[in-house]
Order: C-alpha cells, then sequence, then structure tokens
C-alpha cells in the first residue's frame, strides 16, 4: 500500500481534465476571463495625475569649475532630484536607467563652467526613462526655470547679460523608451499584470472553496488523491488561460495602442510564467482561509486594491512615500510591472530583469509553501 | 477477507470539537460480509464516526484496524479501499454522469479505466443517461450514481451515510435489494439511516445518542436488551387514550401505530397495572412483542430523561 503515498499523474491528469470540463459549463466565469481584460482596456485610457518628488539621478559631471556643483545643488534643492549615483561613462548611466535603478542621468560636460562664463551657451543634457511620462514630468518641467535661477547668484555684474532672455544653458531633454510620452505606452503593459493578478488570485480561490461550498471537497478527500496533486491540478488550467490573456493584451497593446514591443516577447512569456504562478499560489493559499466562494473574492479585493495602487501602476512608484514604497516591494505586480515595462518599452534582456525575477520567484514560493502547507487532508 | 472476520474493529473512538463530544469512546465491530446498522438521531455522532473511520476526520482518542489497517495511522491505505458515500450529493454536478465516474476511477488509478466506467454505467442501467449531468438528476439517480462511483474502485468495505434520504420507497427497495446482492459478494456494509425498516434489513445494528453507543446486536438482542415489555390497544379514541395513559405512572410510552396504540415500559408488572384500570370494554388489550421502534424510542426517551 506505500504506491498510494507516491504522486500520481494519472490522478493530476484526472484533476486537471475536470477542472476543464467544469470551466467549459462555467460560462458566467469564462466570460469573465475574457471580458475583463477587454473591458479593463477600454477603460484605462488616462492616466492619474502625481508630482512625484526625490527621483533618484546618477551624475556624469566631467566639468571641473564650480557652476557644475552650483547646478547639481541646485537640482538637488529643487527636491525633484536625488543625486545617488557619479558615472564615469555615458554606457554607465544608460544601464543605470535601463535598469530602472536611476529616473534620469544628468550630463554636465567638460569645461561646462568656463563655455558658461565665455557666453558660449554649454549644453546640459538630461535624460530621462519616460516609460512612465507622469512619474518625470513635472521634474522635466521645472528645469528650465530651475536653470534659470540657478545661475543667477553667479551672473551679477558684469556677467548679467549672460542670463539674457535665451538663458545661459542650452537644455537639452531626451525622454528614453517613450520619446513622445504616451501615457498609454506606460498604462496598457501595465493594465497586462492587473488584469493577470486580479483573475489569477479570484479564479483559483474560486476553483477550491467551490469545491467546499458545493460539498464535493468531502467527497474529494475521501479518494486518495495528494494535496499537491489537488493544488497542482487546480493551478494547471488557470496558466493556459493566463496566457490567453496575456495575448488578448499583448494583440491589443499592438494593434489599438500602438505599444512599441522593443524586447523579447518569448522573454515576457518565461516571466510571466513566474508572475502567475505566484498569483496563483496566493489564490490557493487565500482558498484555505476562506469559507465559502464570496470570502475568497473579498480576499481577492484585499490583495488587489494595495496591488492596483502601490505597485507603481495607479500611481508612479517613487513618488510614494517610503512605508508604502515598502509594502510596494512585496507584491508582485510591483515587479512585474517593472519587468513588462522595461521589456516592452527598453528592449530589456533577462540579465536586465534577473533581479525582480527573482523576487517574483520568492513570492510564488512563499505563497505555495503556505498554501500547501495550510491545505488540510481532513474536514477538522 | 474471509465472512466472519472482522472488517472493523475499533475501540475507544472519541472526537471532540471544541467543548463538544460528539463521538464519545465508542467501540464497533463489523464483520466481513455483513450489513451494519448505524442508527441515532440527528446530531447523535454517525457521521463524524463514519468520517473518522474513513480518515476525514482525525480521531482524537481511540485505535483499532480497518480492513487490518491502522485506523489512525493508516488512513492513506484504508481510504483506497473503502467507499464512502456522503449524506449529502457530494459528486460534481457539473459534470455529467459519465465524467464523475471518469473522474473517480482516475483518482483511485483503477485499472482499464474506459471499460470499468462503462461497465459500471452498464450495471447501473445508466447508459442512456451518461451524457446528462448529476445537477440534473432526480434524488434516486443521484443515489444510484454516487453508489456506482463508490463502488467504481471495488472497495472491500462501503461507509453508507444516510444513502437513502429524500429517495421514494421503490427506489429505496431497489436500494437495498442491490446492497444484498452486493454483501452476498463478501462486501461489507456499514450504514447509517433513520428508518426502522432500513434497519430491520441489517443483520445487525448499533444505535447510538449523543455521541455514546447505547446498544449494539442483532435486531432480537437489541430489543431484548432494551427489556421492554408492550401492550397493543384497539378501541375508538386512541388519542384521548394515549394521554390519559402518558400521565398514569408506570407507563412509559404510549404510540399511536396506526389503528393501535402500543404501549410499553420496561417494568412489566408496574406496566400491567397501570393499564388495569382501562382494559375494559370497548378496548381490546393484548400483549405483543417489542418491535425495534419501540425499543429504540425507549432508548431515545431514556436518554433525554438522563440528561
Amino acid at each position: 500500500m506505500k504506491k498510494s503515498h507516491k504522486f500520481s499523474y494519472q490522478r493530476l491528469r484526472g484533476i486537471i481534465a475536470k477542472e476543464f470540463t467544469q470551466m467549459r459549463r462555467d460560462r458566467l466565469t469564462f466570460a469573465m476571463m475574457l471580458g475583463i481584460p477587454l473591458l479593463q482596456l477600454t477603460l484605462f485610457g488616462y492616466a492619474i495625475n502625481s508630482d512625484p518628488r526625490h527621483l533618484p539621478a546618477a551624475v556624469l559631471l566631467a566639468d571641473q569649475g564650480p557652476q557644475g556643483r552650483t547646478l547639481l545643488y541646485a537640482m538637488k534643492n529643487s527636491t525633484f532630484f536625488d543625486f545617488i549615483r557619479q558615472v564615469k561613462t555615458e554606457t554607465e548611466g544608460r544601464e543605470l536607467l535601463e535598469r530602472g535603478q536611476v529616473q534620469f542621468v544628468v550630463n554636465i560636460p567638460e569645461n561646462f563652467s568656463r563655455d558658461l562664463l565665455r557666453g558660449d551657451r554649454p549644453e546640459v543634457l538630461v535624460e530621462a526613462d519616460a516609460t512612465d511620462p507622469v512619474a518625470t514630468g513635472t521634474a522635466l518641467g521645472s528645469l528650465g526655470s530651475l536653470f534659470d535661477t540657478a545661475l543667477q547668484n553667479d551672473l551679477k555684474g558684469s556677467l548679467a547679460t549672460l542670463a539674457g532672455t535665451s538663458g545661459p544653458i542650452d537644455l537639452r531633454v531626451h525622454a528614453l523608451y517613450n520619446p513622445e510620452v504616451v501615457t498609454q505606452y506606460n498604462i496598457v503593459p501595465g493594465l497586462m499584470g492587473v488584469i493577470l493578478t486580479m483573475t489569477m488570485v479570484m479564479i483559483t480561490g474560486l476553483a477550491i472553496t467551490r469545491e467546499r461550498e458545493r460539498g464535493t471537497m468531502e467527497n474529494l478527500l475521501s479518494m486518495p488523491t495528494r494535496p499537491s496533486e489537488v493544488l497542482i491540478g487546480k493551478i494547471v488550467p488557470y496558466i493556459l488561460v493566463g496566457y490567453i490573456q496575456i495575448t488578448v493584451i499583448l494583440i491589443a497593446a499592438s494593434f489599438l495602442f500602438h505599444v512599441p514591443m522593443e524586447g523579447s516577447i518569448i522573454l515576457l512569456g518565461v516571466v510571466a510564467l513566474v508572475f502567475i504562478a505566484a498569483n496563483l499560489a496566493m489564490g490557493i493559499t487565500f482558498s484555505t482561509i476562506a469559507k465559502n466562494q464570496l470570502q475568497a473574492v473579498q480576499m481577492t479585493f484585499f490583495f488587489f486594491l494595495p496591488s492596483i495602487l502601490l505597485s507603481g501602476f495607479m500611481f508612479p512608484f517613487r513618488g510614494m512615500p517610503r512605508w508604502a514604497q515598502m509594502l510596494g516591494e512585496v507584491l508582485p505586480l510591483t515587479h512585474f510591472l517593472r519587468i513588462v515595462r522595461g521589456i516592452l518599452l527598453k528592449g530589456n534582456g533577462i540579465a536586465d530583469v534577473s533581479l525582480q525575477l527573482w523576487q517574483l520567484a520568492l513570492f510564488a514560493l512563499v505563497a505555495l509553501t503556505i498554501g500547501i502547507k495550510r491545505y488540510r487532508q481532513t474536514l477538522d | 477477507m474471509k465472512n466472519g472476520e472482522s472488517v472493523i474493529e475499533v475501540r475507544g473512538m472519541t472526537k471532540r470539537f471544541g467543548e463538544l463530544t460528539a463521538v464519545d469512546h465508542v467501540d464497533l465491530t463489523v464483520a466481513a460480509g455483513e450489513i451494519y446498522g448505524f442508527l441515532g438521531p440527528n446530531g447523535s455522532g454517525k457521521t463524524t464516526f463514519l468520517r473518522m473511520l474513513c480518515g476525514l476526520l482525525r480521531a482524537d482518542d481511540g485505535s483499532g484496524r480497518v480492513l487490518g489497517h491502522d485506523v489512525i495511522a493508516e488512513s492513506e491505505a484504508i481510504k483506497r479501499e473503502v467507499g464512502y458515500m456522503t449524506q449529502r450529493f457530494s459528486f460534481w454536478e457539473d459534470l455529467s454522469i459519465e465524467e464523475n465516474l471518469d473522474f473517480v476511477a482516475r483518482m483511485y488509478d483503477v485499472k482499464n479505466r474506459r471499460q470499468t466506467v462503462r461497465e459500471s454505467i452498464g450495471q447501473l442501467g445508466l447508459a442512456e443517461r451518461k451524457d446528462q449531468l448529476a445537477g440534473q438528476l432526480s434524488g434516486g439517480w443521484k443515489q444510484r450514481l454516487a453508489l456506482a462511483a463508490c463502488l467504481i474502485h471495488r472497495p472491500k468495505l462501503l461507509l453508507l451515510d444516510e444513502p437513502t434520504a429524500g429517495v421514494d420507497p421503490k427506489a429505496r427497495r431497489e436500494f437495498w435489494e442491490q446492497i444484498h446482492q452486493l454483501a452476498a459478494q463478501a462486501l461489507t456494509f456499514l450504514i447509517t439511516t433513520h428508518y426502522m425498516d432500513e434497519a430491520e434489513r441489517c443483520q445487525r445494528l448499533a444505535y447510538i445518542s449523543k455521541g455514546k453507543l447505547l446498544a449494539a446486536g442483532t435486531v432480537d438482542e437489541v430489543i431484548s436488551g432494551v427489556g421492554l415489555t408492550t401492550w397493543s390497544v384497539r378501541g375508538p379514541d386512541l388519542a384521548k387514550l394515549a394521554e390519559q395513559l402518558r400521565k398514569t405512572s408506570g407507563v412509559q410510552q404510549a404510540v399511536a401505530f396506526g389503528n393501535s396504540l402500543h404501549v410499553s415500559s420496561n417494568a412489566a408488572a408496574a406496566l400491567e397495572r397501570a393499564i388495569a384500570p382501562f382494559r375494559h370494554e370497548p378496548y381490546d388489550w393484548r400483549q405483543i412483542p417489542s418491535g425495534l421502534e419501540d425499543a429504540f424510542i425507549s432508548l431515545m426517551d431514556h436518554d433525554k430523561s438522563a440528561a
């Protein structure tokens, strides 16, 4: 009888097949799984305004004179910019931008002070990660007047003429990754994560509490099924559903919203698997706590609300207070948003997203472990 | 497992839910090939006891063997050889008959699954309805499906929890005929029920109330164990007579059975003295052997007065 303690693929296949059949029969849920992505895609055409400050920036300072530093102090004092890194080369700065570690790279060229005092209008280049236009918009908008006033103290007396109408500095802004600053480019890939979070957590939560509510759980438990068979059997069908949703969203993103697809769609597919697994595991864990289907739905919303608010989907992540950012770091959606925006808009590769991916995987693992631990094999 | 060997042999089975002791040190022995009836009022602990036997609930106390496996430690092995039919229909209403049977067969790793399922459908006469959703079946058909599903992995022991609740008399009779046929093939049954006629179809019985086993044995043993003397009385306006008798000391119960009234007590002499004033025309009194129902009502009343 030791045989019964082994994992059985026959049983696993049985549970998966049953789940698919029930999914097919449950027209409303099935419609919801396809309807929600389409509905949200059409509804979210706007962005929410916000005023994020203390955005991380890197500086490439080649100038030896005092005016370059004065400019940086002025930027820092505006509270929009926090200079967290000093880089040596442009590529180094670009890498930080790509990985999302800084929002801006400020490039103050060699001989900036000299050229300024000569009246040559030296060029200052500000590169911005514009994947989320809302996050960078205000800060970039402030730069013009900031630069004008910053050097007022230095440009007195005989130099006062330099602070003329055209400005002493030639400010160049490069909005990278989303040059036209289209909010949909940011919102639509983000919606992929939001939709997956909502449907995946809820559907699995329902799939298990439904068995309990209808009394079929008693039957299932009286059979020699193992918890891992039941849980994995419940997860697998919905992974497929998740991929269908991703496909729908990607097609809409491409044809309706013309979102650029810079990176590898295959990489996105692989990463999405981890994200889907994290959400399904969360749903499973909820279902072990919820007593009925209504509670499972309520718990889903408890999870969904912070996800949508604190992940950087609705408000720029860096505009949130510290505590909110820390909460946000825990949520899988936060990491997935960075990944999906990184891949689609910045053309991130596996190396660029690996840190976020690990954090996602860790969440999935913890949630699934709790789910399996809490799943009871008896009715106690 | 040969006839006569014990299929269930458990001692001191106990289950507590917080303050409530749902099953209180129940001993039970069921022999192979036996149809064993498990009786008791609602909430007496019958279902809890069955669930402990098949590993659905962890017993707080108790020991013993089911089909040779340790009832506490080897519930996995027990599950594979036991068919458990829940009180409430617990198959998937949004799956068809065939899909339900196929699913159950897969869960038990049944060999030649497709063939087994086909045979099972044929034997139950469900062939024409195999694609019907289980949720659309009537009570009788649901019960047939549930039994077929419980049998699909060829269990040696069936635990049936009120299998005939909500089933019409004809379907009930057919169901019991099937149970007897299966028992003849060395299958063992433990069946909970409320119905006296069903209890009398069982070879042995146990009566449980408030988690305690109050009586066990064959029908005759249970009746004689209660030690009841019963008189039957016929005549006009029995309802009024019953009311008078219930107030008389020495009469423990006076229950209407169709056109007669059954009057009984544990103390034969006291009962005879009590009914003496009423033994005249137009009443027709005669002493009868106590029935199972008289015995059970007596057990139930006893329990009430004890509490």
